[in-house]
């Protein structure tokens, strides 16, 4: 037996694939930060269990550092590594760089509530690093594959995440609700991938062999145009797109709110990045296909989420449309990403997006927590008065509000703005009348984002309880990055614009005219 | 043609699975009907491999089984959870979360 593997693999002509190390530092540093962190976990009293939080912190910090290192180094130049199936260009680097900060601000939320609870604390963060190294990978994934086993290591972390209150049957509720639509999800994903692996006969998706190059209007085949909606419909599911969205609502409120937090900004900007380099890169002139499904989803998502959040008396629940609501909005100049007109610009709407939507949806969930440490509620009418005995908070919370609705000058109106600009740079009806529907919705949306507003300023303390809310510093950190992030955006546009520009994204197709 | 057969038999695999997990409301059977879609896929990538003559779809097809297994673990876990809360796998009781 081992004679007949060894002759074959003599006769093999193998030799291992030359790897850029510095290219997969930060994969790297995660995977040993993740086995460093279990292993020191073990052999750790309970009463100092706070550490892992400060250690996890740490590791993601220093993941960022050869973020950091190989943005000054790349100059333009993508780095390829396994036949140009794992690509490292700035694209990559800026999604990376939004994952790892979101990772830290969303440690920085979880730790007291973890430490209050007596939940696992050491389990929890290596799944969470789990989950983020899945997303690092995702933003470099130039194949199918890569991209199947980077969405499962993010998400399998997760469904466990969302039960973490192992004794209470809401949070329980939320962790099956969660795993059953994930995996349906990501069978029917894997389902149409199989086809468009049966049609064309490659899983990468650049390079003159690759789905970016074969997959051209007019000429697909009917294989390929099922295979193309089956894996859109999949990641539909990711970013909660209506209607495919009927998992969140439940999934945000069961789950514990740090949780939340991290499900609706990094595991649906990780949806995001993945249709992204998909659309991009791999169907990039089949916009006959995905462009009307996702101009619908997007319509949809944008006013379903909107008109469902408006009735809603809970904050988490509120703020679980409302990221469904926001998911439209980004989605919206993806629809447009084969148009030669509007693609550059769609692209960097929807970063841009991402990373203020971060900013401001982390900043809000941590008000949110901050404040139920006191109240032990979760509802919208226990933030009556909170300017009255935490101002810090209520303006903080105003910050969020408005720039969630789009005031200038706050992040979220350029974000606006720019998903706007993509959409209008495409000059066809269809295109106006989205534009019109995202107007519309942008109304709609300021209604209940100002009455959680009116909630904070105008109305009296519901329980008569005013003693001030000292929340932890890490708290206090959390909403400090997030205010900063929020309205430096806001300010200071430059700062952010630059980023995803259409030549930054290695292996891109020339579009059709 | 030996390939197209498969093809077929992968499709109403995964459409069994579809009904299944629309349809059944105990969570045992909705994790098997799951199972049923991830294998139609292993079916696909295979005929397709065997159809392209190449090995990227066999590749694949391991990569999804050895995924299925870990996502399967995690699901099985996940309805022991519940079943030792409430006594019950049906998703239908799984309802405290409204609106």
């Amino acid at each position: 037996m081992i004679g007949m593997i060894s002759s074959l693999l003599a006769q093999a002509d193998w030799s291992s694939p030359p790897i850029d190390w510095h290219a997969i530092a930060p994969e790297l540093i995660l995977v040993i930060g993740i086995n460093v962190v279990l292993l020191i976990d073990l052999n750790l009293a309970e009463s100092k269990k706070w550490m892992i939080a400060t250690l996890t912190g740490i590791v993601m910090l220093l993941a960022f550092i050869p973020v950091v290192t190989l943005g000054l180094e790349l100059d333009g130049v993508p780095r390829e590594l396994f036949d140009g199936r794992y690509v490292i260009d700035e694209y990559a680097l800026v999604l990376k760089a939004l994952f790892l900060l979101v990772g830290y601000v969303v440690v920085l939320m979880s730790q007291n509530a973890l430490e209050d609870g007596g939940y696992y604390q050491g389990e929890f963060y290596v799944l969470m690093l789990c989950s983020i190294l899945g997303m690092v990978m995702m933003a470099s994934s130039r194949d199918l594959i890569s991209i199947f086993v980077a969405l499962e290591l993010l998400s399998i972390p997760g469904y466990m995440m969302a039960a973490w209150k192992k004794r209470s049957s809401v949070s329980n509720e939320a962790g099956v609700k969660y795993y059953l639509m994930g995996v349906f999800a990501s069978g029917i994903m894997l389902f149409g991938m199989s086809y468009l692996y049966g049609a064309t006969g490659t899983t990468a998706l650049t390079g003159e062999e690759g789905l970016g190059a074969l997959l051209t209007d007019g000429s697909l085949s009917g294989l390929e145009v099922i295979g193309i909606v089956f894996v859109l419909a999949g990641f539909a599911f990711k970013i909660s797109a209506v209607p495919f969205h009927s998992w969140a609502p439940d999934t945000y409120e069961g789950a514990p709110t740090p949780v939340t937090a991290f499900f609706s900004v990094a595991s649906k900007a990780a949806g995001f990045t993945a249709l992204m380099t998909l659309v991009f890169l791999a169907f990039p002139n089949a916009s006959d296909v995905y462009g009307p499904m996702l101009w619908v989803l997007a319509a949809l998502t944008m006013t379903v989420g909107n008109v469902l959040a408006l009735r809603q008396t809970n904050i988490v629940r509120m703020l679980a449309y409302s990221s469904i609501s926001q998911g439209g909005f980004i989605l919206m100049p993806l629809a447009y990403a084969g148009d030669v007109d509007a693609g550059g610009s769609a692209l960097n709407a929807v970063v841009v997006y991402l990373l203020v939507y971060a900013f401001m949806n982390l900043g809000a969930f941590a008000v949110v927590i901050a404040v139920s440490r006191k109240t032990q509620s979760g509802e919208i009418s226990s933030f009556g008065g909170l300017f009255n005995y935490a101002p810090g908070l209520a303006v903080a919370m105003t910050v969020f509000m408005a720039s969630l609705a789009g005031i200038p000058p706050l992040g979220g109106w350029f974000a606006k703005f720019n998903a706007f600009k993509a959409v209008l740079d495409a000059d066809t009806t269809s295109a106006y009348v989205l534009a019109c529907i995202a107007a519309v919705n942008t109304v709609i949306s300021a209604a209940y984002y100002f009455r959680v507003l009116r909630t904070v300023w105008v109305d009296d303390v519901p329980d008569g309880n005013t003693a001030p809310i000292n929340p932890p510093s890490p708290i206090i950190a959390a909403l400090g990055i997030t205010v900063i992030g929020t309205i430096a955006v806001g300010v200071y546009p430059r700062l952010v614009a630059g980023f995803g520009n259409l030549s930054d994204l290695a292996g891109t197709v020339p579009l059709l005219g | 043609m030996l390939a197209a057969n498969f093809l077929l038999l992968a499709a109403v695999l995964f459409c069994i699975g579809v009904f299944g997990v629309i349809a059944r409301r105990n969570a045992v059977m909705v994790l098997m009907s799951i199972e049923l879609v991830l294998n139609s896929v292993n079916l696909n990538l295979v005929a397709f491999a065997l159809m392209n003559d190449d090995v990227d779809g066999q590749v694949f097809a391991l990569f999804v089984i050895a995924i299925a297994a870990a996502e399967v673990g995690v699901g099985l876990a996940m309805v022991l959870l519940i079943y030792r809360n409430r006594r019950s796998i049906s998703l239908d009781e799984l309802s405290e979360l409204k609106g």
